[in-house]
């Protein structure tokens, strides 16, 4: 808006940062309100990319809607899927075959340490560290083309599916993802070396955009946000969905609330995903990769909710159904929606050249937050 | 504690209470009148303490809108749902955002998409559309020529 750039009553200035600005990773448009360089308030506009997804859904078949929610947040599109399929797998009781599970669990641990990949490199370029991005997409290179490989894209994956997963793995996945796991063992000291352990970086996030657990609860930050200010809340291991009940893996958890806990949770994550992959790609088990279904899809009258963790937090599927087959109303509760409220809170007080480190350890993906 | 147990709990708090069946968590369809000394009940009670609210949505059922709420315990790992039923031609509903500040942005949410009003909201204004938009898209008697997805 424009019309809002200047110097209000108090004296105060008002800047935009967006919507067409680097560090905002899309459309995002803030509009700062600042006395000399300290924040007074951040607000954020939404809608550039508002797509009117719930609306889109409620015409679409549950074949045809799990397609448009990988454009929600397009960095855990296997995750969003996996969300909307479990959903309707709930409402319509379909127990889905060991493999399928085991390959859904293999899939979104992959996309996370991608998510993870692409946030470290783009974290530090917007502190000004230019070479890590070159480092992180060399790894993440790798992941999309193993998921090209079996899915046959590499950002709007749309393969899993209510029932199971669209096909079967490609015959190198295995392979290749071991080949990964090898590489990435031996890269992921360089990450340390060159980030987590530069004194510039430390100081740039320690202390920077801190957020109490009772206001991460209030404000409903779930994900590494929550978990770096000390709050359990990974889906994963507060209620189980697939398998992940039988394996071993830690929630990382941070108790001091600031951008660089928020960093540490990430790259923690990073090695968390990396073990549970190891446990699970030498055990895939045979068998189906989809239940029977049949070919049209109907829920039964009532509510359905379901919870997934995403790279970003808590996804949330809410399905209202009235028998049909296609959604009476479709709510998704998606995380960077809710982190997003709390970045007011957070940068109050501070400089305007932290804003960016608060606003990148908070990993925004737009379209996840306009829908 | 589980559903049972909060069905009971809830009992001896309020009388006069429904509970929806047949659904996964503890479902309660309250009234409007009220709202705000409920949910600071759900908030504050010590057996309770509903401090996560972790999704704010409305549902037009062409007679009438429903606000669900869905509520979680971060200290006791329960949950429970809150529908509260409001008139369409005059959807009020009073505001949560001082007891979950998370609602400020999903009020506004389910304002500017489903035209509910959040009475004592700070700052309830259009979040994704212009300001000059006329009706609410998830309605469904919303019409747009020009824009209208139907399949």
């Amino acid at each position: 808006m424009l019309e809002e750039v200047g110097t209000n009553d108090q004296g105060d200035m008002i800047i935009n940062v967006g919507p067409q600005h680097p560090s905002t990773h899309g459309v995002l448009h803030l509009v700062i309100t600042l006395n000399g360089e300290t924040i007074k308030k951040v607000e954020p506009h939404l809608g550039y990319i508002h797509r009117s997804i719930e609306k889109m859904c409620e015409s679409l078949s549950y074949r045809q809607f799990i397609y448009v929610t990988s454009r929600m947040d397009y960095l855990s599109s296997h995750i969003n899927n996996h969300g909307c399929a479990l959903c309707v797998e709930k409402g319509m009781q379909i127990e889905i075959p060991t493999r399928a599970q085991v390959i859904r669990v293999l899939m979104d641990e992959l996309t996370r340490l991608a998510s993870h990949l692409l946030w470290w490199g783009a974290l530090a370029m917007d502190l000004g560290a230019f070479t890590p991005f070159f480092y992180s997409f060399r790894e993440r290179e790798l992941i999309n083309e193993l998921m090209e490989d079996t899915c046959g894209a590499r950002l709007t994956m749309n393969y899993i599916v209510p029932g199971g997963v669209m096909m079967d793995l490609h015959p190198d996945f295995q392979r290749k993802v071991k080949e990964f796991l090898k590489l990435f063992k031996s890269k992921i000291h360089e990450y340390d070396d060159l980030v987590t352990g530069n004194i510039i970086f430390q100081n740039r996030t320690k202390g920077v955009g801190y957020i109490s657990k009772e206001d991460a609860i209030s404000f409903g930050c779930t994900g590494p946000t929550g978990r770096g200010s000390g709050l359990s809340c990974d889906i994963r291991k507060l209620y189980p969905y697939e398998i992940y009940n039988q394996l071993q893996f830690d929630e990382v958890i941070e108790t001091s609330g600031d951008s660089w806990a928020r960093y540490k949770v990430r790259v923690g994550e990073m090695v968390q995903s990396m073990h549970i992959i190891e446990q699970l790609i030498d055990n895939i088990p045979e068998g189906e990769f989809q239940a029977k279904t049949k070919a049209v899809l109907k829920l039964p009258k009532g509510d359905f909710y379901t919870r997934v963790e995403t790279a970003r937090g808590e996804l949330g599927v809410y399905i209202v159904s009235e028998g049909g087959s296609t959604p009476y109303r479709i709510k998704f509760r998606s995380p960077g929606f809710s982190n997003l409220s709390a970045l007011d809170h957070m940068s109050r007080g501070g400089k305007i050249g932290d804003l960016m480190a608060t606003m990148g350890t908070l990993d925004l993906v737009i379209p996840d937050i306009d829908r | 504690m589980t559903k049972d147990e909060l069905k009971i709990k809830f009992e001896s708090l309020q009388e006069g209470l429904n509970f929806e069946e047949g659904t996964e968590w503890l479902t309660i369809p309250v009234e409007s009148e009220g709202f705000k000394k409920f949910a600071l009940l759900l908030r504050n009670d010590n057996e309770l303490q509903f401090d996560y609210l972790f999704c704010l949505t409305a549902v037009d059922w062409k007679t009438h809108l429903s606000v669900v709420y869905h509520f979680s315990s971060t200290v006791f790992r329960h949950e429970v749902v809150i529908k509260v039923k409001i008139d369409k031609a005059n959807p009020i509903v009073d505001t949560v955002c001082e007891i979950w500040r998370t609602a400020e942005f999903h009020e506004r949410e389910a304002y500017d998409l489903l035209g509910v009003e959040f009475v004592g909201h700070p700052d309830l204004r259009r979040l994704f559309l212009t300001p000059d938009h006329e009706g609410f898209p998830l309605r469904k008697d919303y019409e747009d020529p020009i824009n209208m997805i139907k399949l």
